[in-house]
């Protein structure tokens, strides 16, 4: 970090060569890096846990929204935590898993594709952007095997081929590309029984946004550790869109529209049978 | 065995100073200039590749003049330098001055330590909330650092575009106008008739303060034609998107 003893900038500053942050840390100070660790064997007690996040493809983008409760044990440990963050300029990220190294990994991720940028004066690719991804994944497997996984959910406006894609991960760091949506996290299973009834082909980025939310509140419905929309506290979930305009939060008054909508939908009424909730 | 000349500390500091000052002097000149709304850097380079000004954080900006190699490994440097001092405390920590100081190190330890001064001289501006939080250092291949305010002028024939950028340069001039004064000034020859450079062969850059996060921008050419209230552009192909984007809500 600091200068070395003649003030001057350290050699692993000048080397040329990366123009990966995380290579250039790994050379300079490890010890900086979230992955890669030896931890000695036993059980982590128990930490942060973050939960559902979907993403699916729309015409001309995609939108990715995760919920706003992480949970520890039984216990809710926050109910406005974000899980969803901008990769960069045409890339979103979600996170599920353990909180704390997945928000580290985030963090760490962004400032990848930005140092790539800045360095080589262009974009990463979107597949480049992914991979990238899956090698930082695929350095905190040691961690995963102690119960401290990370599972992130990437997607992104490809400005070669002028679509939305998606890419999803496990944790040896293996990288699948989905074609129309998926879900993670704990509430992952009931949001992706969601979006296979409510996905369809050539969606409007407005559709997209409520079928991502309708998932996350089927989701809510079903897993204790997803939180649905809170309109008594005004809490939305987080849903962005990635289009060629670039990542773009969905703005609370939409989302509150949306959820009410979705709310108005699901209330039961006193008819029996009616329309599918 | 052999014993090396002596040679005074007085003479072998102006000898490399000598041959330093010759090295840059070689290069196209870089203008940097504050206005109303930020700051702006402006240099004549036909390269849409290789580029003399850079963004290096948030606020922070870099601009060269000297030997390319050179110049390119110092800020790539300072990218590594800004990136990891905001990855380990947080990214207001980030400051042009810490950085322009590990500059001035860097540059002032190669000068009187190696054989070879860096024949380089940059300019670390940083953009501030209004436009007395500005600041724009300038750093020499010693390794002395100058704090300026307003307007710089790097690279060959320095001083002569110094004085006449002094002259039409003022505080709070907008971006048109910086631009029109800078393209002006980089266009005039001490000796022969002043050249009129178009568009295409400028690189422009500005650290624009009403950007949220990265203020970094670079102009291309069409929007630099436009700035000079000029239609006849020439054939122009449009730089990469870079930094040039949408607004990015930061989560």
């Amino acid at each position: 970090m600091t200068p070395d003893s003649h003030g001057r900038l350290p050699a692993s500053f000048t080397t040329p060569g990366t123009s990966s942050f995380l290579d250039f840390l790994a050379q300079h100070d490890p010890s900086l890096l979230p992955v890669g660790r030896n931890l000695p064997g036993g059980d982590v007690p128990g930490t942060t846990h973050g939960t559902t996040i979907v993403a699916l493809a729309f015409d001309g983008g995609i939108v990715m929204a995760g919920d706003r409760r992480a949970t520890a044990g039984s216990m809710i440990a926050s109910r406005h935590i974000e899980k969803v963050f901008p990769a960069d300029e045409y890339s979103a990220v979600g996170i599920a898993g353990t909180a704390g190294l997945a928000l580290e990994l985030v963090r760490l991720f962004q400032l990848e594709l930005e140092h790539y940028e800045k360095i080589e004066g262009t974009l990463l690719s979107l597949d480049g952007k992914a991979n990238r991804l899956a090698t930082m994944i695929r350095g905190s497997l040691g961690l995963a095997m102690q119960g401290l996984a990370v599972i992130p959910l990437f997607g992104g406006y490809d400005l070669e081929r002028r679509t939305g894609r998606i890419f999803s991960f496990d944790v040896t760091g293996g990288r699948y590309e989905e074609t129309e949506y998926h879900a993670v996290g704990s509430g992952a299973v009931f949001a992706r029984g969601s979006l296979k009834k409510l996905w369809w082909s050539g969606m409007t980025a407005a559709d997209a946004v409520r079928v991502a939310v309708h998932a996350l509140v089927d989701a809510s419905d079903d897993d204790s550790a997803t939180g649905g929309p809170d309109a008594s506290r005004q809490i939305w979930p987080i849903v962005a869109t990635v289009t060629e305009a670039g990542y773009l939060r969905v703005s609370a008054d939409t989302l509150a529209e949306v959820s009410a909508e979705i709310e108005a939908k699901r209330r039961a009424a006193d008819a029996t049978g009616g329309e599918p909730r | 065995m052999n014993m090396p000349f002596y040679v005074s500390p007085e003479q072998l500091m102006k000898d490399r100073a000598d041959y330093a000052r010759k090295g840059i002097a070689r290069g196209r000149s870089v203008v940097v200039l504050a206005y109303d709304g930020g700051i702006a850097f402006a240099t004549e380079n036909p390269s849409r590749a290789l580029h003399k000004v850079s963004e290096i954080y948030d606020r922070i900006a870099f601009a060269a003049v000297g030997k390319y190699n050179e110049f390119e490994n110092l800020r790539v440097a300072g990218v590594r330098y800004a990136d990891l001092r905001g990855y380990s405390y947080d990214r207001a920590d980030v400051s042009a001055r810490a950085l322009a100081n590990a500059y001035a190190q860097t540059l002032g330890t190669v000068f009187t330590t190696e054989s070879k001064p860096l024949e380089v001289e940059l300019v670390v501006a940083e953009v501030g909330r209004t436009p007395d939080d500005d600041q724009i250092y300038r750093l020499s291949y010693d390794g002395s650092v100058a704090d300026e305010h307003g307007h710089v002028v790097m690279g060959g024939q320095a001083e002569h575009l110094s004085e006449r950028l002094s002259t039409q340069w003022r505080a709070g001039m907008g971006l048109a106008d910086v631009v029109k004064v800078a393209v002006a000034v980089l266009g005039t020859q001490p000796d022969g008739e002043d050249r009129v450079l178009q568009p295409g062969q400028l690189e422009v850059a500005v650290l624009d303060r009403t950007r949220p996060r990265r203020a970094f921008r670079r102009l291309a050419a069409p929007q630099v034609a436009d700035l000079l209230g000029r239609d006849d552009v020439p054939e122009v192909d449009t730089a990469a998107p870079e930094g040039d984007g949408p607004p990015t809500e930061q989560g």
